[in-house]
């Protein structure tokens, strides 16, 4: 282990900036990735469900 | 392979076992029933890399901490690459066999791609200005690697902007298929031309030049990156298949069984 305490372990050796900068990014768009992908996953499904309902109302008119 | 069929399945199909899952429709639940090992996969290796990376592996004797960035570069990298290899299979599948569900993983693959991209070259520059003392240098590696961003992008715009989706299979294909010369001058430009980046960290001949705990946080992050990316794919190709499928019975009896 490199680290004494905490406050070192944040410092990372006079390197925060670029450490830091680097893995806040990566992580923030991993999860605005998941985040996007959970969206779109809803909206897809609510539009199919709306497709397939209107579907359903013409196929009875057609039948009645 | 049993059980699993579904009752309206094209008999057909049954018959061609190894095109089976090139079904969207089969392979819509499959995709589903996998994704979650792959996503926690992901969570589990992630949180053992960065231990590895922060807690076991030593200070660096040149770069002192600065170098901990390797962790999430080089496999940001080496994603960057390998998924555009796989995202350039599926679009060679998808025009040889004109079958649907390669140029959708294709399409799916592409974001989770460029957003690699991105990574390896935001990483990379905040650990160049520390080492090199510059954010960007116009070398062959970085950019190659720019290059390789473009490419995923011009996929993304190309296959947008057509309407019909199996001619934007098409034509984004034939640009996936194009843009996969990149790949290997990515790979070998640290060889080929004298520039600023770093050699290759890990190779098949000679032993590593970095300590095993380093290279230990490495590989796990990789893999972690790895599962990620099939995970962020398989439910990108889920909602894809619901958009280009929307028109067909099963969607609409998959859509009113979760009501």
């Amino acid at each position: 282990m490199s680290w004494n305490s905490w406050g070192d372990f944040w410092a990372m050796g006079g390197y925060a900036l670029y450490v830091w900068g680097s893995y806040a990014v990566t992580f923030a768009l991993l999860a605005t990735e998941a985040t996007l992908l959970c969206l779109r996953r809803r909206s897809v499904l609510g539009h199919v469900g709306l497709v397939a309902r209107n579907r359903a109302r013409e196929t009875n008119r057609g039948t009645a | 392979m049993t059980a699993t069929m579904p009752p309206n399945a094209n008999p057909g199909l049954r018959r061609l076992n190894a095109f089976r899952f090139s079904s969207p429709q089969t392979f819509y639940p499959l995709a589903g029933k996998i994704l979650p090992y792959f996503a926690w996969a992901a969570v589990v290796l992630g949180a053992i890399g960065l231990y590895i990376g922060f807690f076991v592996a030593p200070t660096d004797a040149q770069q002192g901490e600065a170098y901990r960035i390797i962790f999430i570069h080089v496999p940001a990298a080496w994603m960057s690459m390998f998924i555009y290899v796989v995202m350039a299979f599926w679009a060679a599948m998808g025009l040889v066999f004109n079958t649907r569900l390669s140029a959708m993983m294709a399409t799916a693959l592409a974001p989770t791609g460029a957003l690699f991209t991105f990574l390896a070259l935001w990483t990379g520059a905040l650990w160049g200005k520390p080492t090199w003392g510059a954010w960007w240098v116009w070398d062959a590696r970085l950019t190659s690697e720019l290059i390789l961003l473009f490419l995923y992008l011009g996929f993304i715009a190309l296959h947008s902007a057509i309407e019909d989706p199996r001619r934007a299979d098409k034509a984004a294909g034939v640009l996936a298929l194009v843009g996969v010369v990149n790949v290997p001058i990515i790979y070998f430009s640290v060889k080929w031309w004298n520039t600023l980046h770093q050699g290759a960290s890990v190779s098949l001949t000679g032993a590593p030049t970095m300590a095993a705990t380093m290279l230990a946080g490495m590989a796990v992050m990789a893999l972690a990156f790895w599962m990620y990316a099939i995970a962020a794919a398989l439910a990108r190709v889920r909602s894809i298949i619901l958009e280009r499928e929307r028109q067909s019975d099963w969607v609409h009896e998959y859509a009113r069984s979760l009501k």
